[in-house]
C-alpha cells in the first residue's frame, strides 16, 4: 500500500516537474512545425507513402528533436492533384503555421503552389524535378536536394557514350514534363559525346499496353527508358515478353531501389543512374535502410531517402540558426547554405538556385540469391544541374522539352 | 512490313483481353440497363486477389478461377444489397457504381499498398512463339485463344440453354418475361455475378501483361466502355467484334499518331453514338 502510494506520488511529482519543464522549454522555443505535402490516395500513392515513411524515419532517428527544439510534423494528403495541393498548402501555412514544407511529390503539384509559397516566404524542400524551378523561373524559397529531371540523365548519357560505347539509342518515356526533360537531357549529352538519338517515343502516362511502341524498336544499340511510378515495371515486363534483347538504360525512377521488390528477372542487366543508391556505404544510409526494413519491411528508394535527406537539411539549417525559424529570410539562407557529408546519398551542397550539387550513381541491376539489387559501377561526383556546361550558356538555351533539342535528320 | 504484322497480331491479342473485360459489362448493361462503373474495379480486384492467392501457393489458373469467384460474390452482394433498390434510377446507379469504384480503389491501396505487383506468366506459356522470323509472346497468343473460347462458350450459354433463353427474354422485354413466369430478379443476380466473374477473371489473365497497381481500374474502364458502345450493349457478337476493333484502333493509333492516340480511340465511339446509338451490332431500343 505504502509502496503504491509512494510510487503514485512520485509519478504525480515527476509529471508536475515535467509540466513545469515543458512550459519553460516552450517559453524558450515552441516546437518547430514541419508540414509534409504528400500523396496517400490515388495512383501516385506509392511514392507518397514512401515519402511519409522516410520523413517519419528521420524524425524517429532524432527523437523528434532538431537543434534542441521539438518537432511537430503535420502530414497533408494532396490527393495527387494541383487543386488539392493548393488547398493543403494554404492550410499548412495559414492554419497550421508551419515553419517549412517538405514535398510535394509531383512537378504539377509544385507548380500550383510555387508563387503562393514564395509570397508567403515559405521554404519548400521538394523532390519535384521540374527544371525551371531552379533555372529560368527560380523561387528563392525552393530547395531541391534530390535532382532535376535531367540531372540523372546527363551522367547516364556520358556513361552510355563513353564507357558502354553505344552509338544509337531509342528513348521511351511517359508523355509529360518529367519524361520530356529527362530525355532531352540525355539527348544533349549523348549527342555531344558523339552518339545519336534515333527515335523518341512518348506513350501517354496511362498506357496499359506498350506493344505499339515496342513494335517500333529497331535499328539501335540500346533503349533508354524514363518511366515513373508503376510504369517501368509494366514496360520492362512487356519488353522482355516481346523477346526484345537490346540493353536497357534508365533514369532514377526507372530502376529505383524501392521498385526492385516488384521487379522480376526482366530488370536484370538494366543500367540506371540515380541520386540515391542502396549500396552506398555511409552511416546514415545504413541507419535509414535498417530503420525502413525494421519499421516498414521496405527497402528505401528515391522517395523515402529523399525525405530523410530533407530532414537532414532542415536539421543542419536549424543548427546554424541556433534553432531559430522566426526570421524566415535568415532561415531560408541557412537552408541554402547547407553542405553535408554523411547522408544516404553521399556528400552534397546547393548551387545559388537552391538545387543540389552532389553524387550520381550508375548502377547495374543484378540478381543476388532470391532478390534483385542495384550494384554501383561508377560514381559521378559534384554533379551540377548544368552538368559540365557553362551556366550562362545553359540558361540561354530553351528549357528541355518534348521537341527540344530536336531530333537530327 | 514486319511492324504492321506485329501490330496486327498485338491488336488481336489486346482485343482478346478486352473481350473478356467487356463481355460482362455488355451483358449487365444489356439486361439490367445498369452502366456499371465498378467494372474496372472488378478487373483490378481480380488481379490483386490472384496475386495474393498465387503468393499462397495456388497455381495461376486456379487462382484466376478462384479470384473470379470472389469478385463474383462481391458483385452479387452489390447487386442484391444496393443496385436492386435503384432499379430504373440511372443517375443513382451511375453515382453508386462510381462511388463504389473509388471505395474499392482506396481499400485496395490499404490492403495491397501502392506498390505495383507483378504476376508471373504461367510457365508453360512464358516463351516466345516465332513465325517467319517474327517473335510473339506465347502468352498473348494464348489470351486470344482463351477469349475466342469464352466467346463460343458464352454464345452457347445464351443461345443454346434454357438460362440463356431466359436472359435473352429478359433483355428483350423484362415485363413480358416476368409475365411468362421468368424470375427476372434472380436472372439479374446471375448475370451480374457472371459479369463480375468475367471481369475479375480478365484482370488475372491480364495480370502477367499489365501487372497490377493503383489506377489500373480507371485505365481499363474507358476501354470497356468504348468496346460496348462500338459493339452495342447486350450483344455478344458486338462485344467480340468491338473488342477487336478497339484492339486495332489502340495499337495502330498509338503507333501511327501517338499524339492523337485518344482521338483515334474515342472518335469512332463518338461517331457511332451520334449516327447509330445502339452500337454497330445492337438492336435499336424498342
Amino acid at each position: 500500500m505504502s509502496l503504491t502510494l509512494s510510487r503514485r506520488s512520485f509519478l504525480a511529482g515527476s509529471a508536475a516537474l515535467a509540466a513545469i519543464r515543458s512550459t519553460r522549454a516552450q517559453a524558450q522555443s515552441k516546437p518547430v512545425r514541419i508540414g509534409l505535402l504528400t500523396v496517400k490516395t490515388g495512383p501516385l500513392a506509392a511514392g507518397g507513402i514512401q515519402m511519409e515513411q522516410g520523413t517519419i524515419r528521420f524524425f524517429k532517428d532524432r527523437n523528434y528533436t532538431l537543434a534542441g527544439r521539438k518537432v511537430d510534423l503535420v502530414v497533408a494528403d494532396t490527393g495527387g492533384n494541383p487543386a488539392g495541393t493548393k488547398t493543403k498548402t494554404q492550410e499548412l501555412v495559414e492554419r497550421e503555421n508551419v515553419d517549412m514544407i517538405f514535398g510535394p511529390l509531383a512537378a504539377f503539384e509544385l507548380l500550383a503552389i510555387t508563387d503562393y509559397a514564395a509570397q508567403a516566404k515559405m521554404p519548400i524542400l521538394s523532390l519535384a524535378a521540374a527544371e525551371d524551378m531552379t533555372q529560368r523561373r527560380p523561387n528563392p524559397y525552393f530547395i531541391r536536394a534530390s535532382a532535376t529531371s535531367s540531372q540523372n540523365m546527363h551522367p547516364l548519357a556520358e556513361y552510355a557514350a563513353k564507357e558502354l560505347k553505344f552509338k544509337r539509342v531509342i528513348t521511351l518515356a511517359d508523355d509529360f514534363a518529367f519524361g520530356h526533360e529527362q530525355m532531352a537531357g540525355f539527348q544533349r549529352v549523348f549527342e555531344d559525346a558523339g552518339g545519336r538519338v534515333v527515335k523518341k517515343l512518348w506513350p501517354p502516362l496511362s498506357t496499359p499496353d506498350y506493344t505499339p511502341y515496342l513494335a517500333q524498336i529497331s535499328g539501335a544499340d540500346a533503349v533508354v527508358q524514363g518511366f515513373a511510378g508503376s510504369n517501368p515495371l509494366k514496360f520492362m515486363k512487356q519488353y522482355r515478353d516481346q523477346g526484345l534483347k537490346l540493353p536497357v538504360l534508365g533514369g532514377g525512377t526507372a530502376c529505383d531501389d524501392a521498385l526492385l521488390k516488384s521487379y522480376g528477372d526482366e530488370a536484370v542487366g538494366m543500367v540506371s543512374c540515380s541520386a540515391y543508391t542502396g549500396d552506398l556505404d555511409t552511416p546514415s544510409n545504413k541507419r535509414l535502410i535498417d530503420g525502413m526494413v525494421r519499421d516498414y519491411g521496405n527497402i528505401p528508394g528515391l522517395y523515402s531517402a529523399g525525405l530523410y535527406i530533407n530532414g537532414q537539411v532542415a536539421e543542419a539549417a536549424l543548427e546554424k540558426t541556433g534553432g531559430k525559424t522566426d526570421d524566415r529570410e535568415a532561415f531560408n539562407l541557412a537552408l541554402r547554405a547547407v553542405s553535408l557529408t554523411d547522408t544516404p546519398r553521399g556528400p552534397f551542397s546547393f548551387d545559388h538556385f537552391g538545387n543540389v550539387v552532389g553524387n550520381f550513381y550508375i548502377r547495374r541491376c543484378e540478381r543476388k540469391g532470391d532478390r534483385l539489387v542495384n550494384t554501383t559501377i561508377k560514381t559521378y561526383t559534384k554533379v551540377s544541374q548544368f552538368w559540365t556546361y557553362d551556366e550562362k550558356w545553359f540558361l540561354s538555351q530553351p528549357v528541355y522539352s518534348r521537341d527540344y533539342p530536336p531530333l537530327k535528320g | 512490313m514486319s511492324l504492321w504484322l506485329v501490330l496486327a497480331v498485338n491488336s488481336v491479342t489486346l482485343g482478346g483481353l478486352l473481350f473478356l473485360l467487356s463481355a460482362g459489362f455488355s451483358l449487365i448493361f444489356g439486361l439490367m440497363k445498369i452502366p456499371n462503373l465498378t467494372h474496372g474495379s472488378f478487373f483490378m480486384l481480380g488481379a490483386y486477389l490472384a496475386a495474393t492467392l498465387i503468393g499462397w501457393g495456388l497455381d495461376f489458373w486456379t487462382a484466376a478461377v478462384v479470384a473470379g469467384l470472389l469478385v463474383a460474390a462481391f458483385g452479387g452482394a452489390i447487386e442484391r444489397l444496393i443496385l436492386r433498390r435503384l432499379a430504373g434510377a440511372e443517375l443513382a446507379q451511375v453515382l453508386v457504381t462510381l462511388g463504389l469504384s473509388f471505395m474499392v480503389a482506396d481499400v485496395c491501396l490499404k490492403v495491397w499498398t501502392g506498390d505495383p505487383i507483378r504476376i508471373d506468366t504461367p510457365r508453360a506459356l512464358a516463351g516466345v512463339a516465332s513465325f517467319g522470323g517474327l517473335a510473339f509472346p506465347a502468352y498473348r497468343l494464348a489470351i486470344s485463344v482463351i477469349a475466342v473460347g469464352f466467346a463460343v462458350a458464352l454464345w452457347a450459354l445464351l443461345d443454346r440453354t434454357r438460362l440463356g433463353a431466359m436472359i435473352r427474354a429478359g433483355v428483350d422485354d423484362p415485363a413480358m418475361a416476368r409475365v411468362a413466369g421468368i424470375r427476372v430478379s434472380r436472372l439479374f443476380t446471375i448475370v451480374f455475378c457472371l459479369g463480375a466473374w468475367l471481369a475479375g477473371f480478365a484482370g488475372v489473365i491480364g495480370g502477367p501483361i499489365l501487372s497490377v497497381y493503383p489506377g489500373l481500374d480507371q485505365e481499363m474502364l474507358p476501354l470497356a466502355l468504348v468496346v460496348v458502345i462500338l459493339g452495342g450493349s447486350g450483344s455478344l457478337l458486338g462485344s467480340l467484334l468491338g473488342s477487336f476493333v478497339v484492339g486495332f484502333l489502340y495499337n495502330f493509333g498509338q503507333a501511327l499518331f501517338p499524339e492523337l492516340a485518344y482521338v483515334v480511340l474515342f472518335l469512332p465511339m463518338l461517331i457511332v453514338l451520334v449516327v447509330r446509338p445502339q452500337g454497330l451490332f445492337g438492336r435499336p431500343a424498342v
